[in-house]
């Protein structure tokens, strides 16, 4: 075995990019549930930002279009799911799945002509002096615009949710629609503002996904990072830093064990008399995630604490 | 006195339902002016439409000499009207500050809205910590949240939705204190109730509403709460239930019967010992929150405890669930009536069916008697004069009293030996409730013995033989209901239980 190809700086570089994707759609997530509403279709609009995204930029040439059109992408996509729960009541479990599905058949369509295509290169941002420095620069100054976005989201959805009032009321929503209601709060409206911006992030993140990540189009690429996405909320406590977190705690999972793959870890425990197939070291991102989210919400306590009072209820307005 | 608000000639429609009808009346300025009438009378739309949550179909109202029709409760706010809820508008997880930051159209910023906060609750005697979380607080303390809110947008016109159905008797006269102080500040305040006591104590006037229509106007104090009663109801108001205990054999023993907290926001249950007499109907007060839900569900079964902590007729039944204990004859009707009483989605016939299967032999090996189901929902419907299109009618589709007075008769109907029952006439009106109370009584007259766990004190002196109180987890000593004096509940509602030797002897075998 040799452990001398993991760099734990390349490995730090690349926890940071393998996370992007989950932070964004993470990121979004817990402003929709934190506005009461559960939408458990994030693998389907991750999947539809990463098609469109990635379609856009090949016929465009131009990365930015796609992130831009992916985040639409992504949000047109929440916006159904929101006429369909908050106006027409329907289940928002049901509804949920339904667009996961309906977002992978979707994407698939679509991105059939783009597969095997490559995609324009994202440019790293490089920052003179800054990028230059050993160590640090690689650390921190090394990555694209969309990463340095996505650690900036993370502070400015906190800061809006603890520190502003349109936050405040967001949380009400999602604490008591019905008090919320009679105190003159827009119930539906808010929720269909917080759906959108959670439909765009998720499909930021799967452009990113699309466009830097991989960078090409294949279908079902997104490979269960939206489920995982809703686990790092419920993870997170509903907390925007934890989500940053366990975004970087999957992530970073997730690029050690290509790294020991890469290393020959597997035929060194086979010299050693344990033959472990590769499949069980690819599994151990998932695996990681929900053990520790079983051990966090063991305490049942405290996660109904934080657990937004209204999540997943129907709001009638009556009256 | 010049008026402030004044309604003229508002009306209202539902589908199927006038819920108000060409209402008239005025409020002037520094009145505290009482609405009264039954559940269904129409108050809540009314204030619902003051409050600008609703809007009126025809009519208009005037406040403050000028033109008034609020688009909503931001509105209504805006031009100085302010309400307290029933079911309280606050958010749990939010804090004191945040909770009061959302009733308020320019709240200042934090540090600022702290100190005003601080401020305007000592001035008005109602201590509040901005910075506690609302899920930890008292109901009485949830109450001053909503009044401080309300107040620091010096508002005009206050309404108060049954403010003190869950206070103690001291917080009672905390509350009258303030509402006395915002009068003489010339703030007018809109007061609805059932309690008629309070009402003659404190309103000046009182308008009385039945069936969506102003009935009548009158000045609560020179009228007596029975008077006040009958204008409402449109007749004259059943005789309360007479009482005439006569000691039986122990029924049910409940023995140091001790329960961890189920949730965060619950109380844990200490050292629990009671004995219920057959005949006998005993009463337990106490501040919502000290225990009560907690005692139900270790009574009913849906909580289990060591066999020999619950003593039904001579059989350990602490570890037996709800099924065997509506067997053996133990029955329970819990508080929450939509999702623990009944299953709102459901018909009232299968609703019956839920609790009755057992007892009133519902189903035979397997499956359901739909006929004798039906029968049995029927029952229930003519005997409690339940008011619906029907037996297949949503449970959740019932007026909260019409649905507990269902949920009541359920239970009373399967001739328990032991009735367990929490809240049963909360937020039913005066006539319902004496119906309730009188079927109630009657169980204990045939030979059953009846535990009625109830926040209205008048309620259990009315109808108690035998009286405690559960404060913080913990149940005061068994005493005799007779001679038995508010202060003294208050008291032990407040944990002296010293206070329950007092005048009078146990009546605990």
């Amino acid at each position: 075995m040799d452990l001398s190809v993991i760099d734990p700086i390349s490995l730090f570089v690349g926890l940071v990019a393998a996370a992007t994707p989950l932070l964004y759609a993470a990121i979004g997530e817990l402003v929709v549930e934190k506005s009461g509403v559960l939408n458990l279709g994030v693998e389907g609009m991750m999947i539809v930002g990463a098609v469109c995204g990635f379609a856009t930029a090949v016929t465009t040439g131009s990365p930015l279009l796609g992130f831009v059109v992916g985040a639409m992408g992504g949000a047109v996509l929440a916006l159904v799911f929101g006429g369909m729960t908050q106006y027409l009541l329907s289940n928002q479990v049901a509804t949920g799945l339904a667009l996961t599905l309906f977002g992978l058949g979707v994407a698939a369509l679509v991105g059939q002509p783009f597969t095997g295509v490559k995609s324009p290169r994202v440019a790293v941002v490089h920052l003179p002096v800054l990028s230059d420095i050993p160590v640090i620069g690689r650390l921190v100054f090394s990555y694209d615009l969309v990463i340095y976005l996505g650690i900036a989201l993370v502070a400015a959805v906190w800061f809006f949710l603890n520190r502003t009032r349109p936050g405040l009321v967001l949380r009400a929503v999602g604490e008591n629609h019905d008090a919320a209601h009679s105190l003159g709060y827009p119930v539906i409206r808010i929720r269909m503002m917080a759906i959108a911006f959670g439909g765009a992030c998720a499909g930021l993140g799967g452009a990113y996904l699309s466009l830097v990540r991989v960078p090409q189009w294949t279908e079902g690429m997104t490979a269960g990072a939206g489920w995982i996405a809703l686990a790092i909320v419920v993870f997170a406590a509903w907390k925007p830093w934890r989500v940053l977190l366990g975004a970087w705690l999957f992530g970073g999972v997730t690029i050690l064990q290509l790294n020991l793959q890469a290393s020959g870890f597997l035929s060194w425990l086979q010299s050693v008399g344990i033959p472990l197939q590769a499949q069980y070291l690819s599994m151990t991102p998932y695996l990681v995630t929900i053990i520790v989210l079983v051990v966090i919400s063991a305490d049942r306590t405290r996660a109904s604490v934080n657990a937004p009072a209204s999540l997943g209820k129907s709001f009638t307005q009556t009256g | 006195m010049s008026t402030l608000l004044a309604i003229d000639g508002v009306s209202k429609s539902y589908p199927g339902v006038k819920a108000n009808d060409d209402i008239h009346f005025s409020v002037g300025a520094g009145e505290i002016h009482a609405l009264l009438g039954e559940n269904g009378a129409g108050k809540s739309t009314l204030v619902k439409m003051i409050y600008g949550l609703v809007r009126p179909d025809t009519g208009g109202m005037r406040f403050n000499g000028v033109e008034y029709a609020p688009h909503g409760p931001v509105a209504a706010r805006a031009a100085g009207v302010a309400m307290v809820f029933q079911h309280f508008s606050l958010f749990e997880a939010l804090t004191v500050a945040e909770n009061i930051a959302l009733g308020m159209e320019n709240a200042p910023p934090r540090r600022e809205l702290a100190q005003r906060i601080r401020e305007v609750s000592t001035e008005y005697g109602l201590p509040l910590d901005p910075d506690r979380l609302i899920g930890d607080l008292s109901v009485g303390v949830r109450q001053r949240v909503e009044i401080v809110r309300c107040l620091l947008q010096n508002p005009k016109l206050l309404i108060m939705d049954e403010p003190t159905s869950v206070l103690t008797p001291q917080e009672v006269d905390q509350l009258f204190f303030t509402l006395r102080k915002l009068k003489a500040d010339g703030v007018s305040i809109l007061y609805i109730s059932h309690k008629l006591e309070e009402i003659r104590s404190l309103c000046d006037h009182a308008t009385i509403l039945r069936m969506g229509k102003v009935v009548a106007t009158c000045t609560p104090a020179k009228e007596t709460a029975r008077s006040l009663a009958e204008m409402m109801i449109g007749q004259e108001l059943a005789h309360p239930p007479v009482k005439d205990f006569q000691p039986g054999p122990v029924l049910l023993k409940v023995e140091g019967l001790s329960m961890a907290a189920p949730g965060q926001f619950d109380v844990a249950l200490r050292e629990i010992s009671l004995s219920l007499r057959s005949g006998e109907v005993l009463g337990i007060a106490g501040v919502a929150g000290n225990g009560q839900d907690e005692l139900m569900l270790a009574l009913s079964g849906e909580r289990l405890s060591a066999p020999g902590q619950v003593v039904l007729d001579g059989k350990p039944v602490g570890a037996a669930g709800p099924n065997a204990r509506r067997r053996l004859g133990l029955l329970a009707a819990p508080e929450e009536r939509l999702g623990h009483a009944a299953a709102p989605d459901m018909s009232l016939a299968d609703n019956g069916y839920l609790s009755g299967r057992i007892r009133k032999r519902l189903s035979v090996r397997g499956f359901v008697k739909q006929g004798a189901v039906d029968a049995f929902a029927r029952k229930i419907i003519a005997d409690f004069d339940v008011r619906t299109p029907g037996i297949e009618a949503r449970a959740g589709a019932l007026s909260g009293g019409n649905l507990q007075k269902y949920v009541v008769g359920r239970e009373v109907l399967q001739e328990p030996k032991v009735l367990v029952i929490n809240q049963p006439t909360w937020g039913v009106d005066a006539h319902a409730a004496a119906q309730i109370r009188g079927a109630l009584r009657g169980l204990a007259t045939r030979g059953a013995g009846v535990i009625v766990i109830s926040q209205d004190l008048d309620e259990l002196v009315e109808i108690a033989d035998s009286f405690a109180v559960l404060a913080n987890g913990r149940l005061s000593p068994v005493r005799s209901a007779t001679g038995l004096q508010i202060e003294t509940i208050g008291r032990m509602m407040g944990g002296d239980f010293s206070a329950a030797e007092e005048g009078a002897a146990h009546v605990s075998a």
